[in-house]
């Protein structure tokens, strides 16, 4: 059976393969990445020993998340902070429209939020008629264009500097055309400074929320982050349910990996902690904070044993910087808000294995994403998991799309295989056949055509080991 | 002597035999008696990876049954010995015969590892000067933990170069039915291995996996390039081999 409105992974990377500037802009910005994270553990037990803490920190809270969720929305509301619940991107872009409504806003700047690209949420503001501005340098380039981000940390990735020039020449008003970089940014800077000082309010994601305190932890590089959540009168911050963990000294290590295996810094720029709203006597920092957790499949991902480390996720971004796909087809051509290894295993449990289920096809589940996983999030073998989900409905699992992305020739094919293989019998004449006539099998055949697009026939022995074996009276027993 | 099972997998059976030949006179050279069961197929691991684990059990159970005895089972894949060892207890979790199972994978080996880690064999280079390059099958190294045993073994040998690869754990592209299934990102994948290899100036390209090799060798085929791609095995044993 397979799912209605399939999306093509495959087309989509093969026009991304024919690009050559895309290319050789992620070729290099990812073995810039790779290089600047493995400066940063120079020993390989140290970094084994911070994972293992990493990995045990989330899992451990997320063991706990019920709990610690009630314990963080009870002590962050105590602080001022008003939280929200949303199951479905829908009802949160309805919070979020409401929220502003009831404040008469009509302009949000915005700090870099993933949650927020999953809830396509500035396309409903700006349906609404509010507008919705970008303030992260790289989330900016690409607002300006219209465009997705390509990387989950670094979304104007697949832009190199010219084209921004050529971009900010073009879009941004009384610009001159200019490669300098540290020109470049200043242009940007104008621009947003100015969005700062008048927006009504700001928007943020969230890195990790902590449950004894109820603070929320924003970890940025541009100071934009901490501009969106203190300047403007009013501060929106999303994030998904998984995030919270139980205490501040649980964020010192996550901190320290998320950052080291994201951008090869020992430490950000900025590190913000957002506890409450302004108080009665400061002077500064927003009179209202709300903050509202999304599920948006989250819940169904959690309750499974065996795909719930999917969860532990800290958006770092380190396995699409090691993936060998993902450095030749860029983000784009993934066609989900998270691309890459992490992306190949949360967007078909969000969407469904069935119409994603090219996406779990396409890795060749090399491991290099598991390798360097900073809470070591089995990613192989999920996408293994999910193609079990995607071809058969009799697992006993929740699975979104189960049983829809398979078809009766493939289930027939891998019986057929099975039954070969099972029986030495079938296999030697199916080796024998093999061996004999395996060359003349046109270069055109149905699967052998997708091989020798780029490689020559594999033309098998002129005899197989075992014939070679027995005619020689080898070791068989 | 020490005794082990030699399990050939379906791709050195069909497209390597002469590795296969190889992987066994280098046991029997290092004074192990190789004991090869008929009735080898395949491990299973296509259909496991593809999602039809029942499948995938039918043809592992045919297999384990192979190797009733409490002996070393010896690959020359470390695809093979990883699925093997690492996800056959994955497959087998909850079925009657799991503890049976578990039993075997625990006896696996990868080649290379066997003849570096259990034999600590020491080889004695009989070849001409050459330069080689080696690459790292991504299974050998990330699922059953090769670490450096085939450049352990290829540094024994005296008048052998090893040039690396620029990016030596990188995958190859094959991926099994990956290769088939996304043939643009695996080409783009392969080309590019070639090249890499191509670059070491190097004269043949070393590796433990039958996939890396059919992938890598059909790529430099196409590009008319004199470079080749050789099983580990092959190659160790017609530089030892006495003539």
């Amino acid at each position: 059976m397979h799912a209605e409105n399939e999306v093509s992974f495959r087309d989509a990377a093969a026009e991304a393969l024919l690009d050559p500037q895309l290319r050789a802009n992620f070729r290099r910005a990812m073995d810039g990445l790779m290089s600047k994270r493995r400066a940063q553990f120079p020993d390989p037990g140290d970094l084994q020993e911070l994972r293992d803490l990493s990995t045990a920190i989330r899992t451990r809270s997320l063991l706990a998340l019920p709990d610690l969720l009630e314990q963080f929305e009870a002590k962050a509301t105590r602080n001022g902070i008003q939280v929200h619940w949303a199951e479905t991107c829908e009802q949160a872009n309805e919070l979020i429209l409401g929220i502003l409504r009831s404040k008469g806003a009509r302009t949000l700047v915005k700090g870099k939020s993933m949650v927020s690209e999953e809830m396509h949420l500035n396309d409903f503001l700006e349906r609404h008629g509010i507008e919705a501005l970008e303030s992260d340098l790289g989330e900016y380039i690409i607002q300006l264009d219209g465009e997705t981000p390509s990387h989950i940390i670094m979304p104007a990735i697949h832009k190199n500097k010219d084209q921004i020039a050529r971009q900010f020449s073009q879009k941004i008003k009384d610009a001159k055309y200019t490669e300098d970089v540290d020109e470049l940014t200043a242009m940007a800077r104008k621009v947003l400074r100015q969005k700062f000082l008048e927006a009504d309010a700001g928007l943020s994601g969230v890195n990790f929320a902590v449950a004894e305190t109820g603070t929320l932890c924003l970890v940025e590089n541009e100071g934009n982050g901490r501009m969106s959540t203190h300047v403007p009168p009013l501060h929106i911050a999303v994030m998904g349910l998984e995030k919270v963990v139980a205490t501040l000294e649980d964020v010192a290590p996550l901190y320290a990996i998320l950052t080291r295996s994201a951008t090869g810094q020992a430490v950000s720029t900025y590190f913000n902690l957002i506890t409450a709203p302004r108080g009665a006597e400061e002077k500064d920092g927003p009179r209202e904070v709300h903050l509202v957790i999304l599920d948006n499949g989250r819940s169904r991902i959690y309750a499974d044993p065996g795909l719930r480390a999917t969860l532990r996720c800290i958006r770092c971004g380190a396995c699409m910087n090691h993936c060998p796909v993902y450095t030749r087809v860029g983000g784009h051509a993934y066609e989900a808000v998270y691309p890459g290894p992490i992306g190949k295993i949360l967007t078909p449990q969000m969407e469904g294995v069935g119409v994603r289920h090219d996406l779990l096809h396409g890795s060749s589940l090399c491991g290099a994403c598991a390798e360097v996983c900073p809470v070591e999030i089995p990613i192989p073998e999920i996408l293994v998991r999910l193609r079990r989900e995607a071809t058969h409905d009799d697992v006993g699992s929740n699975v979104a799309g189960r049983g829809t992305g398979h078809t009766a020739i493939e289930d027939w094919t891998w019986r057929l295989w099975a039954m070969v293989l099972k029986h030495p019998a079938f296999y030697r004449i199916a080796t024998w056949f093999a061996t004999r006539f395996g060359n003349l099998l046109p270069a055109r055949a149905p699967l052998l055509r997708n091989w020798t697009r780029s490689r020559t026939k594999p033309l098998p022995a002129r005899r197989s080991l075992q014939e070679r074996l027995r005619a020689e009276g080898g070791p068989h027993v | 002597m020490e005794e082990v099972y030699f399990y050939a997998t379906c791709l050195v059976d069909l497209f390597y035999p002469d590795a296969g030949m190889a992987g066994i006179q280098l046991l029997r050279q290092a004074g192990v008696r190789v004991v090869f069961p008929e009735g080898q197929t395949c491990c299973g691991q296509p259909a496991f990876n593809c999602g039809y684990w029942e499948e995938a059990r039918d043809v592992a159970r045919t297999q384990v049954a192979l190797f009733p005895r409490d002996l070393p089972v010896v690959l020359p894949s470390g695809s093979c010995a990883g699925m093997m060892k690492v996800h056959y207890p994955e497959l087998f979790h909850g079925q009657p015969d799991e503890a049976q199972v578990r039993a075997f994978s625990a006896r696996v080996y990868e080649l290379t590892q066997f003849l570096v880690d259990v034999l600590d064999v020491r080889l004695k280079d009989l070849g001409e000067p050459v330069k080689v390059t080696w690459h790292s099958s991504c299974h050998a190294v990330r699922d059953l933990g090769l670490n450096g045993e085939p450049q352990a073994l290829i540094g024994q040998l005296s008048n052998v170069e090893l040039s690396p690869l620029a990016r030596e754990q990188e995958c190859c592209g094959f991926g099994g039915t990956f290769s088939v299934r996304q043939p643009e990102i695996s080409g783009a994948m392969s080309c590019d291995k070639a090249a890499d290899a191509e670059s070491t100036g190097a004269s043949v390209l070393l590796s433990t996996d039958g996939g890396c090799l059919l992938n890598v060798n059909g790529t430099l085929e196409a590009k008319r390039s004199p470079l080749r791609a050789q099983h580990i095995a092959e190659f160790l044993w017609e530089r030892t081999r006495a003539r």
